[in-house]
């Protein structure tokens, strides 16, 4: 009982990170409609400043804010220059275009920082709190840094002007420009926002993970998953999907098919979700005129 | 992307004489090359096999896999377990890796077809993250050999010709290379190959012709699976080798820039992004381990923003100026 409470929570815990990428995904896919395959590396560059930073002597809370506005800057600027021009674009050239992003951010970290794995430190105490011993610090500190985050991005989107102007923007660009609203503009910051929570994924499964440029392939696939589950239009679906996939991998992990496969299962999820329900649990099915 | 990418009907005499002193030099190069550089250029023909069976489903059907290096493993497995279990010959193992990789296609290609756009790329993408755990499995070690992989030996030149092991694979992948060239060009030029590129365009319009969507797509699916499996049956005969982690995300996605640099919907663009992976990489490296990578990326990104067209489509282009001043 003891071992599956703990299995449960530690789920809980990289659920948590799964849910910040998945809902970076879904922020992306709301406003764009399309599905970026870049956002584990982003997340990833975003963990190696935040690294950077802290090796140059900056204190962690800080450095957690500053990776957080260079990666909104970035995601911003990445929106401006490479997507815009291509706006519109078949699905292949935009699959195309985040596949070239992917490898670029990949190399590039490699590059930089080698390839070497390295440890990155957490910011919440070693020993588990309130003497109990089901789990620790970091997995009790990544859950709640997740519900912060979404707390924020709904308030964001529900109670300032720019959040609806955003909400606008993604549901109906050719009214909302008519409103005076600036679409373009939206799209970026919608990028920007995206980046800054997958810099939060990032920075809070790099203690668990350890720091290399490929420690978000996986994380990346358990997110889509999620987001998958969740419904990709939905952005609490899509958190209630990385938490559901973080205990449902721990918990199989443990019990039932070992460790050794755990990347087939977000595979078997995603097909699963794809194939059955492609609307997921809280999707709206979209119905194409043709 | 249009119809008038289609292979046209037969062949010119002028055409087929210059394929005819293509093929003379092809069957010189091994003799005038250094070993490695003919084992490279057999790599090429295996990728140029690989990027025709990719060039079927993503550039002529619309269909987007990320998940092609899955297809090359199998291949690449059936063919060096063959050898190295059975002792069966490598040229008989083609076949085989063939059939497997047609049903393991089609099969992929059933769920599949319900998917559109980037959610079928996402789904591939997963099969191509996911594999080399898969291969790395327990219950799967006594035919894989887990992380270690397989070794097998080169094949010796048959009838006592008086040539070596790397000039002999060279021909025979030659061969190979040729036949799946001319299967992938009757099968593109006929009515199954207007009927794929009808699915791409306008997938509506292409049922009320009486196309059966379901049943092309998941064909092309297999078909497509099918020239990767012989490619990486051939690939794994030239390396001599398989072992998991040389399958990974990054073989798929170095299919997907070989396409997109060497031309989609190209026949002939298969070749030039089979040299573009097999050679530009060898550069880039002398620079840093990460730049091939990073060249890859931003050349993608480029032909899709300055040449859409691909490798294929520039010489396209260029031929057709040189042919409009000369009348």
């Amino acid at each position: 009982m003891d071992t599956f409470l703990a299995q449960c929570l530690s789920g809980l815990a990289t659920g948590g990170v799964y849910a910040s990428l998945a809902l970076a995904l879904v922020m992306i896919h709301q406003a764009t409609r399309l599905v970026n395959f870049a956002q584990g590396e982003l997340a990833m560059f975003s963990t190696y400043i935040a690294w950077s930073l802290i090796q140059a002597g900056v204190p962690y809370w800080p450095a957690f804010a500053l990776t957080l506005a260079l990666s909104f800057a970035a995601g911003l600027l990445i929106e401006r220059v490479v997507l815009r021009p291509v706006r519109g674009a078949p699905a292949l050239s935009m699959v195309v275009i985040f596949i070239g992003l992917l490898v670029i951010l990949n190399s590039v970290a490699g590059w930089i920082y080698s390839y070497t794995v390295r440890p990155f430190p957490s910011p919440f105490p070693p020993e588990p709190p309130f003497g109990q011993h089901y789990v620790s610090s970091h997995d009790l500190g990544a859950i709640g840094v997740t519900i912060a985050v979404l707390l924020l991005v709904y308030a964001f989107f529900r109670f300032t002007t720019l959040g609806l102007a955003m909400r606008a923007a993604a549901q109906n660009p050719e009214s909302a420009r008519l409103a005076g609203i600036r679409v373009g503009w939206m799209r970026a910051l919608g990028w920007g926002l995206a980046t800054a929570i997958g810099a939060v994924a990032g920075m809070m499964v790099a203690p668990i993970v350890f720091l290399d440029p490929n420690m978000m392939s996986g994380v990346l696939l358990y997110a889509f998953a999620a987001a998958l589950i969740g419904g990709i239009d939905n952005p609490f679906g899509a958190v209630f999907g990385g938490f559901f996939v973080g205990v449902l991998e721990n918990l199989l992990g443990a019990y039932a098919i070992g460790q050794e496969l755990k990347l087939t299962l977000a595979l078997v999820v995603i097909i699963a979700v794809l194939v059955v329900k492609p609307a997921g649990l809280f999707g709206r099915t979209l119905v194409k005129r043709v | 992307m249009r119809a008038e990418n289609l292979p046209g009907p037969a062949l010119p005499t002028w055409k087929w004489a210059g394929l005819a002193a293509l093929l003379a030099a092809l069957c010189a190069l091994p003799f005038l090359l250094s070993n490695f550089s003919v084992f490279q250029l057999t790599l090429v023909m295996a990728y140029a096999i690989v990027l025709v069976g990719l060039n079927m489903l993503t550039g002529y059907n619309g269909q987007i896999s990320l998940g092609h290096g899955a297809f090359y493993a199998i291949g690449a497995y059936a063919a060096a377990i063959l050898m190295d279990r059975y002792g069966v010959a490598y040229w008989m193992t083609l076949p085989v890796a063939a059939a497997v990789c047609l049903a393991a296609g089609f099969l992929f290609g059933l769920p599949a077809l319900r998917l559109e756009g980037p959610y079928l790329a996402l789904a591939t993408f997963g099969l191509a993250v996911a594999l080399p755990q898969l291969l790395k499995h327990k219950s799967l070690e006594q035919w894989t050999g887990g992380v270690q992989g397989i070794t097998i030996l080169k094949p010796d030149p048959p009838f006592g010709l008086p040539i070596n092991a790397d000039q002999w694979l060279y021909f025979f992948a030659l061969a190979v290379a040729i036949v799946m060239f001319a299967l992938a060009r009757n099968l593109l030029r006929g009515r199954i190959g207007r009927a794929m590129v009808a699915i791409r365009d306008n997938p509506i319009a292409a049922e009320a012709m009486g196309i059966d969507i379901a049943l092309y797509k998941s064909l092309t699916f297999g078909v497509s699976a099918m020239f990767t499996g012989v490619g990486g049956a051939l690939g794994a005969i030239a390396v001599q080798f398989v072992a998991p982690d040389s399958f990974n995300v990054f073989l798929s996605i170095a299919f997907l820039v070989g396409i997109v640099v060497g031309g989609l919907a190209s026949l002939q663009g298969a070749i030039y992004g089979a040299l573009f992976i097999q050679f530009v990489p060898n550069l880039a490296d002398r620079v840093s381990r990460a730049a091939p990578w990073a060249i890859y990326g931003i050349m993608v990104i480029l032909f899709m923003y300055l040449a859409p067209g691909g490798v294929a489509g520039i010489v396209h282009r260029i031929s057709r100026t040189w042919k409009r001043r000369k009348t």
